[in-house]
């Protein structure tokens, strides 16, 4: 047994030059202060993220079974390539995000400008602008349901009041109209998100610019096209990545309101992924779609700090 | 154009604007105090579906008293997953940041890389492997397996250390002298300088889960241990033509997200400007 030494003598350490023990528990506190994040960080996103490459790779399934699981080279990946149903999923994707982007960039820019120019109750038309920005996306979706109703529902009625003739639309059961609809939705439920962005933004831009244009003689769509969208460039490559990256991510909308119909007209990548991997249990396979996802991700994120010079 | 009615054009705008982000809110609310089923299906469409005529509580009283659907239990279970990501988060993420800003060891370049770069993976690309994992440690259908997964996170760690090397130098070496050491430190006088971003996160984790659908569809099997977003689809599905009752359910699930945000309204606006939420 070590025997204590007396307190007082014990000299008090130097406090320039740590000790030994200073510098180990300086070490054991770091240790204590990083290992959490560390160690979670790598259970559920690195292990999981090469768990999916590794998984696409094999045929893995969701219950085990009593055949061992299998590697199979790059089966998977030359099945999906060669399944229609992923490739109208991918389209479909494409085809919402083509949409969506430009609808909703353009109402959150528009908004954006309202909101920053000279207008009586602003801060009320900025709260209700921001309304379907806290309302739950569940909610929104059922809310649309009912706009969505046939043979006259809201919208119906709406497009007769505007001269539509056919009778009505048959928002989401129509192939032709289910992925618009889920469209008009998505993009009302996400513009305030893009419009703050903008709106920052377009606070960014000095006010001097709009004053000397319009000194010179510049009009309104000249000092809109020259200085308003010029200055946002920065803000125009982020916003138009995100909502783009945002749109890839499809699924919720359509897994309520049309279960990825109708005939697959708005199955998504990130819903046939789940379709094949959750309820048809069929890991491996999904794996594979998983993988081509993040790497469709990946290169816009990629892109985005390509184009943005020290973000 | 003259300049007399140009003056009146933004109003106008804004107005449209008003009206096309209220309308389905107002049909939501009114269609809520409709206790008439057969009415509120002949009137969806028309005017007397968003401006309010009758109300009545009754729809209310059915959604919270349906033994199928507790949404008591679903509001409770939400807050207990957004209270465990938030709250565990906040120390996991704020420690992790700190040790990053403030440590000693050659390790944090390159954890700092890692952070950055984890933050492109898409949550979607990495469900099924987690849900592998999950099913195969026996965590399906639990509350922890809709909390630890998402407690340390890459944005989270990236926001604290983006504030913590913003901190005075000559603050972290007064504590020093006082013989503080770097968990000493963190605890008195860095987590409490850091409310600025901690409301940032509780602000963002708030919405997450009122908005989180894929995960908790695929890891929970019954009332027990869903959450709200979950329980307003399946709510929804079962009960297609009981409009006044899905209604009532919806707005039930907003309230608690519109109070925060009248009350929070300005950190709310800077919160959701630092980062994208919903998916």
């Amino acid at each position: 047994m070590i025997q204590r030494p007396p307190p007082e003598a014990s000299p008090t350490p130097p406090r320039t030059a740590p000790s030994h023990s200073g510098r180990l528990s300086a070490f054991l506190h770091e240790t204590a202060l990083i290992a959490p994040a560390a160690i979670l960080l790598i259970v559920f996103l690195i292990l999981p993220f090469f768990m999916a490459g590794y998984l696409s790779f094999t045929n893995e399934r969701l219950v085990p079974r009593p055949i061992p699981t299998r590697f199979v080279g790059f089966d998977n990946y030359t099945r999906v390539l060669g399944d229609p149903d992923f490739w109208q999923a991918f389209r479909n994707t494409f085809y919402f995000a083509l949409l969506v982007v430009p609808l909703q960039l353009s109402m959150s820019l528009g908004a954006a400008m309202l909101l920053n120019g000279r207008l009586r109750f602003r801060s009320f038309f900025r709260s209700v602008a921001l309304l379907p920005l806290v309302t739950p996306i569940t909610v929104i979706i059922v809310i649309w349901a009912a706009m969505f109703q046939i043979p006259d529902g809201l919208l119906n009625n709406l497009i007769r009041l505007f001269g539509y003739q056919g009778g009505f639309v048959n928002w989401l059961g129509d192939a032709r109209w289910a992925m618009p609809s889920i469209v008009l939705l998505s993009a009302w439920a996400t513009f305030p998100f893009q419009m703050l962005i903008y709106l920052a933004g377009l606070q960014g831009i000095p006010i001097e610019r709009y004053e000397a244009a319009r000194i010179d003689g510049a009009n309104t769509w000249a000092q809109f096209r020259y200085i308003t969208l010029t200055g946002l460039r920065n803000v125009h490559v982020f916003v138009i990545i995100t909502t783009t990256i945002q749109a890839f991510k499809l699924f919720v909308q359509v897994d309520l309101l049309t279960r990825g119909g109708p005939l697959g007209s708005t199955n998504t990548l990130v819903r046939y992924m789940v379709q094949e991997g959750y309820s048809a249990q069929r890991i491996g396979y999904a794996s594979a779609i998983a993988v081509i996802f993040f790497l469709l991700v990946a290169t816009f994120a990629l892109l985005q700090r390509a184009l943005i010079p020290n973000d | 154009m003259t300049s007399r009615t140009a003056r009146y054009v933004p109003t106008v705008l804004a107005i449209v604007m008003a009206i096309v982000v209220l309308v389905p809110l107002s049909m939501m609310f009114t269609v809520s105090l409709n206790p008439d089923e057969a009415q509120i299906q002949i009137t969806l469409g028309t005017v007397r579906a968003f401006i309010p005529h009758v109300v009545s509580l009754e729809n209310y009283q059915q959604v919270l008293a349906d033994p199928h659907q507790p949404f008591l239990r679903y509001l409770l279970n939400t807050v207990i997953i957004v209270v465990g990501i938030v709250g565990l988060g906040l120390i996991v993420n704020a420690s992790a940041a700190f040790a990053l800003a403030w440590g000693q060891g050659a390790y944090r370049k390159l954890f700092i890389g890692v952070v950055i770069a984890v933050y492109v993976i898409p949550g979607e690309s990495l469900v099924l492997p987690l849900l592998l994992m999950m099913s195969r440690v026996g965590w399906i259908d639990s509350y922890q397996v809709q909390i630890v997964p998402f407690i340390a996170n890459s944005f989270a760690i990236f926001l604290f250390y983006q504030f913590f090397t913003g901190m005075p130098r000559e603050l972290m070496e007064a504590a020093k002298i006082d013989g503080a050491g770097l968990l000493q430190t963190f605890f008195r006088i860095a987590l409490p300088l850091s409310m600025p971003v901690v409301s940032t996160l509780a602000i963002l984790g708030f919405l997450d889960a009122w908005n989180s659908y894929l995960w908790p569809l695929m890891v929970t099997r019954g009332p027990e241990y869903r959450p709200l977003s979950v329980a307003m689809a399946t709510y929804f599905t079962s009960q297609q033509a009981f409009w006044g009752n899905v209604m009532a359910f919806a707005v039930l699930m907003t309230l608690p997200v519109l109070v925060v945000y009248l009350i929070f309204q300005r950190w709310f606006v800077a919160s959701v400007m630092s980062s994208g939420v919903k998916g």
